[in-house]
């Protein structure tokens, strides 16, 4: 079979370029879409390919440009809102959790608005509270948003395929510490969203690590330095966080009696905490051979000063260093 | 009007003449005059049935405002995307609505327009180019503007329609949307219906101007500002915005000024918790009824008399009750609609 390099940007880029090749009702609507600016290498030249009419780089309008979204959605079209920074889409919350993700049951499931929203976790380069946020936790949390989250390249290409032919709204949100991943994919496949489930992504019997996005890539770079000590880590990547699936992370889990959740965003009502409730109110206590631990960030919006950001943010190091707690062995 | 005040058009003692039918299609008229009665009696009938605790939840109603959707209905085809938001009866029987099941879906029924899972805030019927409303105030503003946006792209002719009220332009997302879908060029129809009213406060205690229509002015779209209680002269505006729109020349932007006879909420008049809201304002503002004056331009012209108004009233009353008699003898939905309609396809209508 044939396959083709892509970075994990590339790899988002020729999932834009096969949907709007192959449907005539995708377009994308957002900010910063005919510069090179806001979404790195992941939109090149759309514009110009597809023309500024499908490509619609708009004024500073999130809430009404992603309302407008969900409106031609349910007209017909398969929409792709992008807002290059999560923290802005926050202007653009009615339409999505109030219109949106409530439209399919309010209206008895007769009709429902097929749009995806990507948006981009921007963190680091002490850009501060306003520049960072990971909020996947939010959407997670609201009936009728599915919520995919890609850490691998050839994620970042098929399911974003998979997000905008769903029928359904789609949080999509991709990581700008993933960009550089690169991986050989073969041709696209269409997947159904609806059928895909958290991923393992390495096999290991000592303990489960469940992570999304770039906490995912933190997971397997810490289970490769762990193997080095003798520890095998098995590696589960959400990928979908709503709907939740956890069935194979408590099978995991089972099996390995530990259990370890990274994830970017806060503790509190976070997926860490979702996690970890659905396995331990899945499997009986005496299965789990410590009380598992979550790494995720301090409590607290994220700074600005370099030894603050370097200290905010989790790290492989600190995912190593919890796995050897769980397993009673010192750094 | 340049300095954004309404005059004559916000003074109840005025525009109490009857309208003047003159040059118009009879058949059209009185179409229209039916519609006008229906979605009246319907209100009224609904306004009982809250009354008398036959139905659980807010009805807002917009007894007094009927003109303004059937004027602009006449205007509008099935394939048009029409939304409104949480006074939108007469949007959605405007459009052809069935009454029956208008009345379950207020009622919680399985036949209802939106399958019981809406009721009078929810209401949806796409067939007939009622995409649905919402009570967020605002929040189908801009999904009209992206529906127009899809109707540009998808090269239909058709527009969007978005409903909305004076207290929703005080919404930022508002201000958004006509900017929007001027720059985008989208066959967006924003109709404000000015009632005075946000709730309980006068729009003189929410904004510097009566005229909502300042905001068409400082996006650059083009406007109509109407007694709102003129079926001809609401749809004669109507025409024109459309017809702009439809000709791919971008949004239109209608104020019509009208009063509910009702409070926000339910069947009270709210005289004594609206601020600006005298029972002297409501009597006078009923001398101004589109119905009647409707029907008094007709009889004017000799297009309609006693009987035969006797006789279309009648009609509808009965209509009207057979309706409200089937939805309450309706079946509640599945538990099953609990989770089951939450993501597409399903909950299909068999």
């Amino acid at each position: 079979m044939s396959v083709t390099r892509y970075n994990y940007g590339t790899a988002m880029l020729s999932a834009f370029e096969y949907l709007l090749e192959s449907y005539p009702e995708v377009f994308v609507i957002g900010q910063g879409l005919w510069s090179p600016w806001y979404v790195g290498n992941s939109m090149t030249d759309l514009d110009k390919k597809f023309g500024a009419h499908r490509v619609i780089d708009t004024p500073v309008s999130e809430s009404a440009c992603t309302g407008a979204a969900v409106g031609a959605a349910l007209a017909g079209m398969k929409p792709i809102v992008v807002h290059p920074r999560m923290d802005f889409m926050l202007y653009a919350m009615d339409a999505v959790v109030n219109q949106a993700a409530k439209w399919s049951h309010m209206v008895g499931g007769q009709a429902g608005p097929g749009l995806t929203i990507r948006t981009i976790i921007n963190r680091g380069g002490e850009q501060g509270a306003q520049h960072s946020q990971a909020l996947h936790a939010w959407f997670a949390h609201v009936p009728g948003l599915r919520v995919v989250m890609p850490a691998t390249v050839a994620d970042a290409r098929d399911l974003l395929i998979a997000s905008v032919l769903c029928p359904d709204p789609v949080i999509f949100i991709d990581d700008r510490w993933l960009y550089d991943l690169e991986d050989d994919l073969p041709p696209v496949i269409e997947r159904s969203l609806a059928s895909e489930r958290p991923q393992c992504l390495r096999t290991g019997v000592d303990l489960t690590i469940v992570a999304s996005g770039y906490s995912t890539r933190l997971a397997v770079q810490a289970a490769e330095q762990l193997e080095l000590q003798g520890v095998f880590a098995e590696v589960i990547d959400l990928r979908v966080l709503n709907p939740f699936s956890p069935q194979s992370i408590v099978d995991s889990v089972s099996k390995t009696g530990r259990l370890l959740v990274v994830d970017g965003g806060w503790s509190p009502c976070g997926i860490a905490s979702e996690v970890i409730a659905s396995v331990v109110e899945r499997i009986p206590s005496a299965a789990l051979k410590k009380p598992p631990i979550r790494i995720t960030l301090p409590f607290s919006p994220a700074p600005t000063s370099r030894v603050l950001e370097k200290a905010y943010y989790p790290n492989e190091a600190m995912v190593v260093s919890q796995a050897l707690n769980l397993m009673d062995k010192a750094c | 009007m340049n300095d954004w005040s309404f005059g004559d058009l916000a003074d109840p003692a005025q525009c109490q003449q009857a309208i003047d039918v003159t040059g118009h299609d009879v058949e059209t008229l009185l179409t229209q005059l039916r519609m006008m009665l229906r979605i009246r009696l319907a209100e009224r009938c609904l306004a009982e049935g809250r009354r008398d605790g036959l139905i659980g939840g807010p009805v807002h109603l917009g007894v007094g405002q009927e003109a303004v959707a059937v004027g602009i209905a006449a205007e509008l085809r099935k394939t048009d995307r029409v939304f409104g938001a949480h006074r939108s009866h007469s949007h959605v029987l405007s459009m052809g609505a069935s009454l029956h099941r208008l009345f379950a879906e207020i009622l919680g029924k399985d036949t209802g327009l939106s399958r019981g899972m809406g009721g009078s805030m929810h209401l949806w019927d796409q067939p007939n180019g009622f995409y649905g409303s919402v009570p967020i105030v605002s929040g189908t503003v801009p999904l009209a503007v992206g529906a127009a946006l899809a109707a540009k792209l998808q090269g239909s002719g058709d527009v969007g329609v978005a409903y909305l009220g004076d207290g929703a332009v005080e919404e930022g997302v508002v201000h958004e949307s006509l900017n929007l879908a001027r720059m985008l060029k989208a066959p967006a129809i924003f109709v404000v219906e000015n009632n005075l009213f946000a709730s309980h406060m006068h729009i003189s205690l929410r904004q510097p101007k009566e005229s909502t229509a300042r905001f068409a002015a400082a996006n650059d779209i083009p406007y109509e500002i109407v007694d709102g209680n003129d079926v001809v002269k609401v749809r004669l505006a109507a025409a024109r915005l459309i017809e702009h729109a439809r000709a791919g020349h971008g949004p239109g932007f209608l104020e019509a000024v009208t009063y509910r006879w009702y409070g926000h909420v339910d069947w009270r008049e709210d005289i004594d918790v609206g601020v600006n809201r005298s029972a002297e304002d409501v009597s006078a503002w009923r001398k101004r009824d589109p119905v009647a004056r409707l029907v008094a331009g007709l009889q004017h012209m000799g297009l309609i008399d006693a009987d035969q108004l006797k006789a279309m009233e009648a009609n509808i009353a009965e209509e009207v009750a057979d309706a409200w008699r089937q939805a309450q003898a309706d079946a509640y939905p599945p538990l099953s609609a609990l989770t089951s309609r939450v993501f597409a396809n399903t909950g299909a209508l068999q």
